[in-house]
């Protein structure tokens, strides 16, 4: 049932996120990889992806800056927010800009799941 | 009286330091509280002592001048009836001579009648003797047997005869009692001259004068002004006695002089010259009967003066200790409420580590996550023979566990002092060490961080906690004047023998000559709102504690520079906190 979900996954810990990629792929989902804000906001014009799970703190483009860019192309973009800080400052702040929600690191993979269910509108299998 | 100052001294003592205080009063307090005492001292009693000492005088001056008037009068006085006396004397024998002729008084029994008369109405006449133009006692009546007589040579008869009138000085005469003299020049109708002698004692001297000496302290006298005394004198011997002291010629009218006599007593001679006459009246007081009101009111002032001065001095002592104990405990307070607030500030910089640190700490957890999800998935799946992949999975566990123990250990560097403990630290490794909390942030905002370290520094024994937080904190004020991309510079280099320096330095927005000069200061900010304003006192605190010095340099908009000096060893003592 998650065949059909294309998830772009942006962080700069290239082990974090190629091995969330995986763990997502045994899931049947169809994940995407970018290890900073400029690789994403690329591959987001190449590709039309259903979902963008990103991290907040990354060198160069940070992440909130990068959902608003993606956000003024595609408004209806559904993206949840990673954040590895202690505090929900950042995460609140970029609710507020329209993310969907926000995860804190490290992640419960099921939690992910669930809330990219909610996030397309889709009950949890 | 040594003894007595002793004691006094031991009491003094007693009051300044208390034993039990003497232990626990730093020496600053002992030293403020002395000095306050010596201040507050000088400003009561100077004044004090320079009003009493005026008043003093001021009284003294007047008592004396309010004593001495009285008794001036008196002599005055007395030296005019007695003058008056000598005048009425000599009238009476003037009256005599201008009343009956020559021819008439030269016959013995009228000279009787009249010596008779004379005795009766006046009183103390001895004799009375007519002399002619040659000298020659013409008419005696009285005690001697002087007719016929001569005393054409004799002084008074020359001195009669040129000025008219002769009064002589006092003589031992009848009956071995003092007696003067007074003699009248006449004319008689031929144009010679004669001369009517009286002679009488100086009962009457004494009954003039005693009005004087009413006070039994008073000595009063006659002397003339060869100093002989006409008079008896209490102190200064009998009459015709040569009088002691030596009398300042002066005018007529009445005078005072202070001064010790030949006894060694000291007195206050009053006296008056009389105007027609040879005698000067003499009034001699012991000064301590004069002044004894002054000496009574010298003594109450002293006692007045001495009961203030310890009033004052004791008020001024508890004050002070009063005062002093204030300023210790506001002082105590202070340090407390300091530590507090460097207390405050450590939690502030542990709270602003906390999110880095998490988010340094949460990177590898994530991985170790996904990494664990991963193989259980694997062994979920039944992909276990999946050799490579588990092994790839289990070293990046380790490596990412590695990541966070690195981490913990740092903060554990960090967090660990309480006191100050010394240990030999590489300063380099110690910037580097530190940096490390902020490197992820260095790394988002694209800052560079250059190194220019001294290699071969030597070794320091200092703090490495206190080090640590100070070189956060310097580091954590240059991260937020730099925009991102901004650069900073660590440098470190040998200043001299004892001290090595590092600074740091940035291209961030600078600050103003007002602002640097306040940075040190508690509470001062220019991060409004999410500033405490205490890292940089605290950071100067912990500097001066290490027993080293901060300088700041900066330009507006070209940036900052911190120099920090430390000495290789710290100063001697250090205080455990």
């Amino acid at each position: 049932m998650n065949d059909s979900i294309k998830v772009l996954l942006v962080d700069d810990e290239e082990e974090f996120v190629t091995t969330l990629a995986e763990r997502l792929e045994m899931r049947g989902f169809d994940p995407s990889i970018a290890t900073s804000g400029d690789q994403a906001l690329s591959m987001v014009q190449d590709k039309a992806f259903d979902l963008i799970v990103l991290d907040l703190m990354m060198p160069g483009i940070g992440g909130l800056e990068v959902m608003k860019q993606i956000k003024s192309a595609n408004p209806e973009m559904p993206i949840i927010l990673l954040t590895g800080q202690g505090s929900t400052k950042e995460g609140m702040e970029g609710m507020n800009q329209g993310a969907f929600d926000f995860l804190m690191k490290p992640l419960d993979i099921e939690e992910l799941i669930s809330q990219i269910h909610e996030a397309l509108g889709k009950t949890s299998a | 009286m040594a003894d007595k100052m002793k004691k006094w001294w031991d009491l003094c003592r007693q009051i300044f330091e208390r034993d039990e205080e003497k232990k626990e009063m730093p020496r600053r307090y002992r030293r403020l509280r002395r000095n306050i005492i010596f201040l507050m001292l000088a400003v009561t009693l100077i004044p004090l002592v320079i009003m009493a000492a005026t008043n003093a005088m001021q009284y003294q001056k007047n008592i004396k001048a309010e004593r001495i008037k009285p008794i001036r009068a008196i002599a005055g006085k007395a030296a005019h009836s007695f003058e008056l006396f000598l005048e009425e004397r000599l009238s009476a024998i003037h009256f005599i001579s201008s009343s009956y002729s020559y021819e008439i008084l030269s016959g013995q029994a009228t000279l009787h009648r009249i010596f008779r008369i004379l005795r009766e109405e006046y009183g103390g006449y001895v004799d009375l003797g007519i002399i002619n133009n040659d000298g020659t006692k013409v008419a005696y009546t009285g005690p001697y047997d002087l007719l016929n007589k001569n005393y054409s040579n004799q002084q008074w008869f020359n001195e009669a005869r040129v000025r008219g009138v002769y009064i002589s000085d006092v003589f031992m005469g009848y009956r071995d009692l003092p007696h003067i003299a007074m003699a009248v020049q006449n004319l008689n109708d031929q144009g010679e001259s004669w001369i009517l002698r009286a002679t009488m004692d100086t009962k009457k001297f004494e009954d003039l004068i005693s009005p004087m000496g009413m006070d039994p302290i008073t000595d009063a006298f006659i002397v003339n002004s060869k100093g002989v005394l006409q008079s008896d004198s209490r102190n200064y011997g009998k009459v015709l006695d040569q009088f002691p002291m030596e009398i300042p010629s002066s005018d007529s009218g009445t005078h005072v002089r202070e001064l010790t006599d030949p006894d060694g007593r000291e007195i206050v001679m009053v006296y008056s010259r009389l105007i027609k006459y040879d005698f000067i009246l003499v009034m001699i007081l012991p000064q301590a009967n004069i002044f004894q009101p002054w000496h009574t009111l010298k003594q109450e002032m002293s006692y007045m003066f001495v009961a203030s001065v310890i009033a004052i001095f004791l008020v001024i002592l508890g004050s002070t200790h009063l005062l002093v104990k204030r300023i210790r405990e506001a002082d105590e307070k202070r340090v407390i409420a300091f530590r507090e607030l460097e207390y405050t500030q450590k939690l502030s910089s542990i709270g602003r580590l906390a999110a880095g640190v998490a988010h340094e700490i949460n990177n590898p957890l994530a991985i170790i996550n996904e990494k664990a999800g991963l193989l259980k998935d694997l062994v979920d799946q039944d992909k276990h023979h999946d050799k490579e992949k588990l092994m790839r999975g289990v070293s990046q566990i380790l490596q990412s566990v590695d990541r966070c123990r690195n981490i913990t250990h740092r903060l554990l560097g960090f967090a660990r002092r309480i006191g100050v403990q010394y240990e030999m630290l590489d300063i380099n490794e110690v910037i580097r060490d530190t940096l490390g909390f902020l490197e992820k942030e260095a790394h988002h905002r694209n800052l560079s961080i250059e190194f220019k370290f001294d290699e071969q520094i030597p070794k320091i024994s200092s703090d490495r906690g206190q080090l640590q937080q100070v070189i956060l904190n310097m580091l954590t004020n240059a991260f937020a004047a730099v925009k991102d991309g901004g650069q900073i510079v660590l440098s470190s280099w040998q200043k001299d023998d004892q001290t090595v320096a590092l600074a740091i330095r940035d291209n961030g927005h600078g600050m103003s000559e007002e602002t640097m000069r306040q940075i040190f200061e508690p509470f001062f900010t220019t991060k409004k709102g999410y500033g405490t304003g205490l890292g940089l006192s605290i950071t100067y605190g912990i500097i001066k504690k290490l027993g080293g010095e901060i300088k700041v340099d900066s330009k507006i908009d070209q940036g900052t520079t911190f120099t920090i000096f430390l000495p290789k060893t710290p100063p001697g003592e250090m205080e455990n906190e």
